[in-house]
């Protein structure tokens, strides 16, 4: 992994819940776990029901829901969309 | 004091309290627009996302989806009509209705077969009022979209959507609402949702999408089931929109009409002010003249 970052957003459908610099993310696609770092292949994937991880760029992890949304990836940024994303503390 | 005098007092009075009712409504309104607005632009980076993602699989992956299909001949178009819960905004609700009157008489020589879905305590009553049949409606609040609502709404007009025609259900689906332009103006507008148009020359100016070139996907797990997957969503973002975009044409079409309330019960206070003084200073003169004609007969009798 070089020195880049991932650019995250998490975005519910009434507001942005979340935004930063990350180094790893894990998401539950229907089709199985999925880790992502910087470098990735644009992706879009649709989203399972269960929680995204991000490994935030200053060594902390967020744990976003994200029930029935989706992911897309390019260029670096990633973003988590659901109508009712939250973070969980 | 006399009878005139008081009438004209009475009249102050009550364009006072009406005044302050008005003046109370339109500061109200003013400050909800900001909150409104701020709705608006939040739900923006959703949209966005969505719109980009949408377009994203519809152009890299060579899919067909019951939500973009057209039918060759439709034959009935459901109307879903945005209005608001709560009068006393003008025109806000009733340009709404009337575009939907032009909307329906348009699909009607098309002959296609309308039914109405309605939102929004008003819409409710015009249809109640002139015994127009309604699918179903949503009742309450309109000033302030809850995303709940707009997923009831996208389920039910999706699975309207998706039933054949001889089982009742419709081939397009149609949006009225009062699009927000800026604080003084709002337009009545009526957009096709569905079946959607691939080519996204979406009637969304309001979106920007970004112009540099998308790149291929992968698709996980597959084109059709993310495009079957994002479509509903889709959808239920539109109508959201025009929720969120109907709700501040509420606020900013009610503070305007209750500004021009509060400057009429001004004028109308002005005036009758000017009224009363006139009356209250012929009383006095009457007065006056009463009192010297009784002197001068008291002079005259002595």
């Amino acid at each position: 992994m070089s020195t880049s970052t991932l650019e995250v957003h998490v975005v519910a459908a009434d507001r942005e819940v979340w935004a930063g610099q990350a180094t790893m993310l894990v998401a539950r696609t229907t089709e199985g776990e999925l880790g992502i770092l910087p470098g990735h292949e644009p992706l879009l994937g649709v989203l399972s029901s269960g929680e995204v991880r991000i490994h935030t760029a200053d060594n902390g992890v967020i744990l976003a829901k994200a029930d029935g949304g989706f992911l897309s990836v390019e260029h670096n940024t990633v973003m988590v969309v659901a109508s009712q994303a939250e973070l969980v503390v | 004091m006399g009878a005139q005098l008081r009438i004209y007092r009475q009249k102050i009075k009550s364009a006072q309290t009406t005044k302050k009712i008005t003046r109370a409504m339109e500061l109200i309104s003013a400050s909800r627009i900001q909150k409104a607005q701020t709705r608006m632009n939040s739900a923006a980076p959703y949209t966005k996302a969505l719109t980009r993602a949408v377009t994203a699989v519809a152009v890299g992956s060579n899919v067909d989806h019951p939500l973009t299909t057209q039918t060759e001949t439709p034959r009935r178009a459901a109307v879903v009509v945005f209005t608001s819960d709560r009068g006393l905004a003008g025109a806000f609700s009733s340009q709404v209705l009337r575009e939907t009157g032009e909307l329906g008489e348009k699909l009607k020589s098309e002959g296609k077969e309308v039914v109405y879905y309605l939102v929004g305590r008003k819409a409710v009553s015009y249809f109640a009022f002139r015994q127009r049949k309604w699918e179903r409606d949503w009742i309450g609040g309109t000033d302030r979209p809850e995303v709940e609502t707009a997923q009831e709404i996208s389920d039910a007009v999706i699975e309207h959507f998706l039933k054949s025609y001889d089982e009742g259900g419709a081939d397009e689906i149609h949006l009225v609402y009062n699009r927000f332009v800026n604080l003084v103006s709002q337009v009545p507008s009526a957009l096709r949702l569905l079946p959607l148009e691939v080519v996204e020359a979406e009637a969304d100016a309001e979106i920007p999408t970004g112009h540099d070139v998308l790149p291929l996907y992968e698709f996980e797990p597959h084109g059709f089931e993310v495009l079957d997957k994002l479509l509903p969503v889709f959808i239920e973002n539109r109508i959201f929109a025009a929720m969120l975009s109907s709700a501040a044409a509420e606020h900013a079409a009610r503070q305007k009409a209750m500004k021009s309330a509060t400057d009429n019960a001004d004028k109308l206070i002005q005036n009758y002010t000017r009224l009363a003084n006139n009356a209250r200073q012929s009383e006095i003169t009457q007065q006056i003249s009463e009192i010297v004609g009784g002197a001068d007969a008291l002079v005259s009798a002595k």
